[in-house]
């Protein structure tokens, strides 16, 4: 996205929207980048005895997927000034082969005089939110 | 188990730093799925005005988590792990980390408290260059899920 078409930029503008799909695998993987080798995002048997429906996602996987949606439209990555989520419901990650899909939106809900503006991002799995208050912060210009 | 109220408000200074390297940028990037080539290419970063390549919003976080793991493992603080889910997050950036960083992470615990049976942490990471250059802050709810507590 350019300066210039940042700068015409109103309220209710929605970003290119975006699904990913989620396996096991990816999660291992994730893991191994991250550093976050909670038990609960790869042994099924520890995820169901802690009470868990199966082994679930790690949330910062899914804010960086809802996150991508944002960076991608603002193409430079230093334009996002804040980044939130709060993790309402599991990503729920069964072996099937299949996995989970992460469907993300956003749009515009607020803009500031001083430059910035907001985007909050809807991020859902299987019909039901996974984030609340996803929200970032945003420089025009 | 509730959580030990004497460590809120402690501060842990930083457990050596850590240099963010080109390969761990795009294997965390590979990782989040996300080809955008500001991730992945030097010379698409430097085209964009970066000394180098940029880490992904989110990479703030394998800093914070790092530095955070000896104060939400110390035995003393009650933490079970296994029970621990992630229940807010949150980064407030002065730039994007770029590879060559050498970063420092001191680690703050914000609250304590217990609600419907469920121990909640938050703790702050302010990550800096070794000069004290700010580069981004993260926020981080962590909810140990009590025995009773049945997944929603």
């Amino acid at each position: 996205m350019s300066t210039e078409s940042r700068a015409h930029l109103e309220v209710g503008y929605e970003l290119p929207a975006k699904a990913f799909t989620v396996q096991r695998s990816d999660l291992v993987r994730y893991a191994g980048a991250s550093g976050d080798f909670n038990v609960i995002h790869w042994n099924e048997r520890i995820a169901t005895d802690v009470g868990l429906p199966n082994v679930i996602a790690h949330g910062m996987l899914t804010m960086a997927l809802a996150g991508q949606v944002v960076t991608d439209w603002l193409g430079d990555p230093g334009a996002l000034l804040e980044f939130g989520v709060r993790f309402t419901r599991p990503v729920v990650v069964p072996d099937d082969g299949v996995g989970a899909t992460i469907e993300v939106t956003a749009k515009v809900t607020r803009i500031d005089e001083a430059g910035t503006a907001q985007v909050t991002v809807t991020a859902t799995c299987e019909g039901s939110t996974v984030l609340g208050k996803a929200q970032a912060l945003i420089r025009l210009a | 188990m509730a959580l030990n109220p004497e460590f809120v408000g402690r501060s842990y200074a930083p457990d050596g730093s850590y240099v963010v390297g080109r390969e761990k940028i795009r294997e965390f990037a590979t990782a989040i799925d996300d080809a955008s080539p500001v991730f992945h290419d030097v010379e698409a970063a430097r085209s964009m005005g970066y000394a180098d390549l940029v880490a992904p919003p989110t990479f703030a976080a394998v800093l914070s988590l790092k530095a955070s793991g000896r104060v939400i493992r110390d035995p003393q603080l009650g933490l079970d792990y296994s029970r621990v889910v992630h229940g807010e997050q949150r980064f407030v950036y002065s730039r994007p980390i770029v590879a060559g960083d050498e970063l420092n992470v001191t680690t703050t615990i914000e609250t304590i408290r217990t609600m419907a049976g469920n121990d909640m942490i938050t703790t702050r990471g302010d990550v800096t260059t070794l000069d004290g250059e700010p580069v981004v802050t993260t926020y981080s709810l962590l909810i140990s899920r009590g025995p009773d507590e049945e997944a929603s």
